[in-house]
């Protein structure tokens, strides 16, 4: 099926749920929104396995995620060619155009809720998809220039992922994760759904916080509304960063790899923001101190 | 002699007179640190700019607790002046 052909069908079934003819809607690139009226059709990434996703399907639709969730209009994951297809209502998401006004408070309380549900109330889920991201992210690349070796490097510090006991775990939360439906904000895309270590899902503010991008005070403030309202991710009080450090670090190394490779593909230098990420990971290098056996000849 | 992470066979490379280490097998990097920041001081692309100005005096941090910051964070307060540019908001809001 070519891509006209997955949007025809992308429209026929916004029509059958939604009523009029869709629009598509920017999104990251592997992925299809079309918004179709008052729902919204989702092509998953090629090569999205059906078996999980329906058991995502399935544990997102569940009434304890209620309200914290989005839940689907339909659990029913549809075929359109090679791609999987799900429908959901439409939201409001959060502004790109005013970062200053973004609901950190809120995505700290729903996360918080999220990591409150016992896994074994949901239908079963598989592992959360978090932390696999960054092995792949790395391997794709290169180890040529100084800051693809610096970001390897990195890499190469970080102990190998530990299975602990783990809970339910959005997988992959940031600011895009969010929509207000119709008026309470409410976490969406449950991709990466699954158990793991919780800590992930706060991986992305505090490597941005670690790596001196993020305002002190915005930090606290989410860390603060997440402990406040029961988060189970960290200890209620003290020091965060004994859980936070691994999946920070991970992340740091993550955001680092896909800028670097991002540049790389576009033929630029750096720009400040990339040059920052690549400059944490040289300290988290020098910080594991792992990293200081090398391997003699 | 072995990659210490997965046990593959270790090939080693010179770049700009640095011996380099990588593992076949996990592509990993073993190198030391002092070697790797001079290959990043040879490449001044990135490093020259944020080392050359010395950091402006952080900002007072409103109410923040005792834990602060992790040992490997920024070791001054931030760039946020940065906070607005494209590609910052852009990770902000995306996988
Ligand atoms: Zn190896």
């Amino acid at each position: 099926m070519d891509s006209d052909d997955l949007i025809d069908t992308l429209r026929r079934i916004g029509i059958e749920y939604g009523g009029v003819a869709g629009t598509v809607l920017p999104t990251r690139p592997d992925v299809i929104i079309m918004r179709a009226g008052s729902v919204v059709v989702k092509a998953h990434a090629p090569g999205a396995e059906r078996e999980p996703l329906v058991e995502r399907m399935r544990a997102t639709a569940h009434p304890a995620l209620r309200q914290i969730m989005l839940q689907p209009v339909t659990e029913e994951v549809i075929t359109a060619g090679d791609r999987l297809v799900t429908v959901w209502p439409a939201g409001t998401p959060v502004n790109p155009a005013d970062p200053d006004a973004a609901p950190w408070e809120a995505a700290a309380r729903l996360l918080a809720r999220l990591h409150a549900v016992p896994a074994r109330t949901l239908p079963p889920l598989r592992e959360a998809g978090g932390p696999g991201r960054v092995a792949t992210t790395v391997a794709r690349l290169g180890d040529r220039s100084a800051a693809e070796l610096a970001v390897r490097r990195a890499f190469s510090c970080l102990p190998s992922p530990s299975a602990g006991p783990g809970g339910l775990t959005h997988g992959d939360w940031h600011m895009g994760q969010m929509v207000r439906a119709p008026d309470e904000w409410i976490l969406i895309d449950n991709d990466d759904l699954g158990v793991g270590d919780q800590a992930w899902d706060l991986s992305r503010p505090a490597a941005w916080f670690a790596a001196g991008l993020l305002e002190p005070q915005v930090w606290h403030r989410f860390l603060d509304a997440y402990r406040a309202a029961g988060g189970t991710a960290v200890p209620p009080d003290g020091d965060p960063w004994e859980r936070l450090e691994i999946p920070a670090q991970a992340m740091t190394i993550q955001l680092a790899a896909a800028a670097v490779s991002t540049a790389g593909r576009a033929g630029r230098p750096l720009d400040e923001v990339e040059e920052i990420l690549v400059e944490a990971c040289l300290r988290i290098i020098r910080h594991r101190s792992a990293c200081h056996a090398v391997p003699t000849q | 002699m072995q990659c210490p992470k997965c046990r593959g066979a270790m090939r080693t490379y010179e770049r700009n007179g640095v011996h380099i280490d990588q593992c076949e097998s996990c592509r990993g990097i073993f190198l030391d640190y002092g070697e790797l920041e001079t290959l990043t001081r040879m490449e001044s692309q990135w490093s020259q700019q944020s080392h050359a100005a010395p950091p402006p005096p952080p900002p007072p941090v409103h109410g923040a607790p005792g834990y602060g910051a992790p040992a490997w964070g920024a070791p001054h307060h931030g760039h946020y002046g940065h906070h607005r540019q494209r590609s910052w908001v852009g990770m902000l809001f995306s996988t």
